[in-house]
């Protein structure tokens, strides 16, 4: 018997941004809602759900919130990058006839609940385990981060000017985004004159903080002659794991994204250079370039060259992060959720003002922990 | 007088308790596969190389360099709040394996990546009668 193919039929994001008189399962709620409907199906049609979230065991509480009783749960927690690994799995679990139509779901209120300290900016990860080497040096996420930036200069000789050049771009691409939080251009000197938060990192090398939810759907083939919108192919989906321990990364300049992209794109039968338009995991500028890298979209230790000149802008020769990313739209957390939606509205041709032209096929990358997990997915329509 | 911080205080386990004896004498240990010949850190009972549970604890010279680092400027949480700016770095020592340290005893600014470093001990306090001691790297 064939395997069954899998399509993207359902997008759609909560609101989002600061949205203070929402729970977290609230948005989930009304971001699946939307997609649902953006997929012309209905809440009994969902009998497979991908989501995880602070609480114990979320897959439960989500599931008893929506109402739904799937047939088939996913409940992996890599990091940002686990949106990605859902996709990967839901294709499998669906080729296989595990289920019909899959549910992706989340929502934080991540903004909020600092403003109302219910939560602290930086995570306080107990010293038992593994991170009894580690938390007692003061490490913060940021500064995991900051350390690859450290390395990836030493030895290539990148710039603090050319990972700004990231931030820059992609607010260039959020300013074209109506429901982006942050839409005033900025320029080099506005990243490089922003406070130091973890060098060579400065606050606008970081992506912001923000409540929202978002969901998608997925279904089998079977289903296309009844989706009131384009169907948007799962062409190549892959997964890869690193490190969790920062010493034991083994180089600080490779993303695992190296290995999951080399099977989405061989699982599809694609090349970098046929991507017409990319949404990659930035959490922090330093996550992009080692990504493009990985990705293959030039060498390694070339990013700090290949990202000036705007190449990344809706207009350049490789669109990217076009709602503008975590770094200006939305970061509700672990927001690989939100890269699949952006590329879905880009392949559909329904991204208005910063819509790419002719968008065919899309690379996805969701970044997960401190380089620590990636999936890769490659998508296109007909 | 304000409780002391101590969440971020190394808790001690069965296959760890060796090494945070051994940094209270000043001395800082690795683990030695026996089977594979291979070093190897964070310590664990069994080899990540090879999976042997012959394994040994050996000493450190203490020497190796910075593989890289960050100056952390912003850290909401205490104790680091009030310690801002200070390096977090990931050294690499001469046996061959990489830890995750603190640099002191310099300009943070003055911190690059290849520095020689030499192991130093941190005391922190536990409680008002029990403390631990941290390997931390100064310059070499």
């Amino acid at each position: 018997m064939p395997r069954r193919k899998v399509v993207i039929a359902g997008v759609a994001e909560s609101r989002f941004g600061e949205v203070p008189d929402a729970t977290a399962l609230q948005l989930h709620q009304e971001a699946a809602a939307l997609a649902v409907a953006d997929a012309g199906l209905t809440k009994d049609d969902i009998d497979g759900l991908f989501s995880c979230g602070a609480d114990l065991m979320h897959p439960l509480v989500l599931a008893e919130y929506l109402g739904v009783r799937p047939r088939y749960v996913d409940g992996t927690q890599v990091g940002g990058s686990t949106w990605e690994f859902y996709v990967h799995h839901a294709v499998g679990a669906i080729e296989a006839g595990l289920c019909d139509v899959a549910l992706l779901n989340y929502a934080t209120t991540s903004r909020s609940d600092l403003k109302r300290k219910v939560r602290s900016a930086n995570i306080a990860i107990d010293a038992r385990g593994p991170a009894q080497f580690e938390s007692a040096y003061g490490h913060t996420v940021i500064g995991r981060h900051a350390m690859a930036a450290m390395r990836h200069m030493y030895e290539y000789g990148t710039t603090n000017s050319q990972l700004a050049e990231i931030a820059v771009q992609i607010r260039a691409n959020a300013s074209l985004n109506p429901l982006a939080m942050y839409r005033e251009p900025i320029t080099v000197d506005d990243v490089l004159s922003s406070r130091m938060i973890a060098s060579p990192l400065h606050k606008l090398d970081c992506c912001i903080r923000s409540d929202g939810g978002g969901a998608v759907v997925l279904v089998a083939e079977d289903r296309v002659p009844d989706l009131p919108r384009k169907p948007v192919w799962v062409l190549g989906a892959a997964e890869a794991i690193s490190h969790h321990t920062m010493s034991e990364w083994e180089d600080f300049t490779v993303s695992p994204a190296a290995w999951s992209a080399e099977r989405a794109f061989a699982m599809a039968g694609v090349k970098p250079a046929e991507i017409d338009v990319l949404q990659v995991y930035d959490s922090f500028t330093i996550t992009v370039l080692l990504t493009l890298e990985a990705l293959g979209f030039c060498g390694r230790g070339e990013g700090g060259a290949f990202v000036e000149g705007g190449r990344l802008t809706v207009g350049g020769d490789l669109p990217t992060n076009t709602d503008g990313g975590g770094l200006s739209s939305n970061h509700p957390g672990m927001r690989g959720l939100f890269l699949i939606i952006e590329a879905v509205r880009q392949l559909r041709g329904e991204a208005a003002g910063r819509q790419v032209a002719d968008a065919r096929l899309a690379a996805v990358n969701g970044t997960g922990g401190w380089f620590s997990s990636t999936g890769t997915l490659i998508l296109g329509v007909d | 007088m304000p409780k002391i911080p101590t969440w971020h205080l190394p808790v001690p386990d069965v296959e760890t308790s060796n090494y945070w004896k051994a940094a209270a004498e000043g001395r800082l240990v690795i683990k030695h596969c026996n089977a594979c010949g291979r070093n190897f850190f964070y310590p664990r009972s069994a080899c990540p190389h090879c999976w042997s549970t012959d394994t040994t604890w050996m000493l450190s010279a203490g020497l190796g360099t910075v593989y890289t680092f960050t100056v952390v400027h912003q850290n909401d949480l205490p104790p680091f709040r009030d310690r801002v700016p200070y390096v977090v770095a990931v050294v690499e020592l001469a046996e061959g394996v990489r830890m995750t340290t603190n640099i002191e005893g310099v300009d943070p600014e003055a911190v690059v990546c290849g520095m020689p470093v030499r192991v130093s001990f941190r005391s922190e306090a536990r409680s008002e009668d029990d403390s631990v001691a941290l390997p931390v790297f100064v310059p070499a």
